[in-house]
């Protein structure tokens, strides 16, 4: 404990280190974070790719009602999607999605 | 006459985060005997592991450890490689060793602080874990992640670090470094209250550490320089490498390897973003797993061992992961005879257990 008090008494003049969230906000994640992925209903092409390399199955490919399903609650944020597509269809946020109640699904609607 | 009883150390445990059970025969205040009980999460990796596709895999692999998980993608990839025929370029080597000692260090200043809350010394816990927060910034800026930075693919890596990134990074080291001189080492090394608390505690000795077959800090606290590093994988042969070893075999023993490795963690991620040769970082995989092999890398806790069969298909037919927690588990069984009740935590932690890996 002696050899910790110096430190002790520097820390407790100094600025906190830590961001009294959720009253002020966090620091912004650092440019090229991996986050929430879009998709571009006017790019995308239907092709299936990203459904085929997606490691957690978070994204379905309904070829029928053409329309992507994405689930933001089982995505890993690997971005494997993103590097895949061909179209650039897919597109990478820098934040997290944001929690919630219920793991919904998020659809998107393919124009012709 | 001595009282003797059992009682129940885990798997739920204010000290111990992991799912350990550790079955205590007291006399009195005094360990006579111990069972170690695992089995609390086992998640069935190794099948999932034979229903994906082998390039998939990585993310999974990467999720078997929290805080080690690099290197667990590492060793998987260096398997697949060898499956495939498939020789990664120098500059992806260079920036897994990065990675890896990225990895490292932060395992380490993660156990470092937890070893101080296990004490009592909450000061120095929130002290070393401060310092992590630099590491972990790190890894967000190079990988794009905190923790699972899910940059290693079969073939290469998926991130480059350019110049200028470099430059920042080795910035960041040097402050880290400099943090870690003025504030965390001396305590550490000279401050009595840890000395106390881990000095002669949880012996194990030379002999007995070959005998049970402890890998990592564990053995190198022990005077066993085993360190699969020096083998060589990735680019540790061009990067040189020496394993930092003690010979007191206690608690403080472990300490003082892990806090001397951080150094020199920080030493080879500069050393390897130094020599880091120009070039691709990824090649192209197009055959598939056929033969069996064996990939062996330096986890923060010890050796890890991945074994591979594949017949030719998208798929492994059998993936088996030995992790180092269950070859140091066997050392508990003599470590923990002999001592005080009060010392259980801090001598199981010295092995620095991570039971969601070694269950997986």
């Amino acid at each position: 404990m002696p050899r910790m008090f110096p430190t002790i008494w520097k820390n407790l003049f100094s600025r906190p280190a830590t961001r009294r969230y959720p009253f002020k906000d966090i620091r912004e994640p650092f440019p090229g974070y991996r986050g929430k992925i879009y998709f571009d209903t006017n790019k995308c092409d239907l092709c299936g790719d990203c459904a085929r390399v997606c490691p957690a199955e978070a994204i379905e490919v309904d070829l029928e009602n053409r329309q992507i399903k994405y689930y933001p609650f089982r995505c890993i944020y690997c971005g494997t999607c993103v590097e895949t597509c061909l179209q650039q269809a897919i597109t990478e946020d820098e934040h997290y999605s944001p929690p919630n109640a219920e793991k919904i699904e998020e659809l998107y609607k393919i124009e012709v | 006459m001595a009282v003797r009883t059992v009682i129940p150390f885990g798997p739920q445990h204010p000290v111990l985060p992991e799912p350990i059970h550790l079955k205590l025969e007291l006399e009195d205040e005094k360990v006579v005997g111990v069972t170690p009980i695992i089995g609390y999460v086992h998640r069935g990796i190794e099948k999932a592991a034979e229903l994906n596709d082998f390039r998939q895999n990585v993310f999974l692999c990467e999720r078997i450890c929290g805080i080690c998980s690099f290197i667990h993608a590492l060793t998987y990839c260096e398997g697949t490689e060898a499956l495939t025929s498939v020789e990664v370029p120098p500059r992806a080597r260079f920036l897994r060793v990065f990675w890896s000692e990225l990895s490292r260090t932060h395992s380490h200043l993660l156990w470092l602080g937890l070893l101080a809350d296990s004490m009592g010394f909450e000061s120095l816990f929130m002290q070393i874990w401060r310092a992590r927060e630099m590491i972990l910034d790190i890894s967000e800026m190079t990988a794009g992640h905190r923790i699972i930075q899910g940059t290693c693919v079969v073939g290469g890596v998926r991130r480059d670090i350019d110049k200028e990134m470099a430059k920042e990074v080795d910035k960041r080291l040097l402050a880290f470094k400099e943090m870690m001189d003025s504030t965390i080492a001396s305590v550490l090394l000279h401050d009595p209250t840890i000395k106390r608390r881990a000095v002669g505690k949880g012996m194990l000795s030379k002999e007995q550490a070959e005998l049970l077959g402890a890998v990592g800090p564990t053995s190198r606290g022990s005077g066993v320089a085993i360190d699969i590093r020096q083998t060589g994988y990735a680019a540790y042969k061009e990067v040189g490498f020496e394993p930092v070893v003690e010979t007191a075999g206690d608690s403080y023993a472990r300490t003082l390897v892990r806090a001397r490795e951080v150094y020199q963690c920080v030493e080879l991620m500069r050393k390897a973003l130094a020599m880091m040769p120009d070039g691709e970082i990824l090649v192209r995989v197009d055959g598939y797993p056929e033969g069996e092999t064996v990939a062996r890398t330096e986890q923060p806790r010890g050796e890890l061992i991945y074994y591979f069969r594949g017949n030719g298909t998208n798929n492994l037919e059998r993936l088996k992961i030995r992790t180092p927690t269950f070859a140091n588990i066997p050392t508990l069984l003599v470590m923990l005879p002999g001592c005080e009740m009060a010392d259980v935590p801090v001598i199981t932690l010295s092995i620095d257990p991570c039971i969601a890996c070694t269950e997986r």
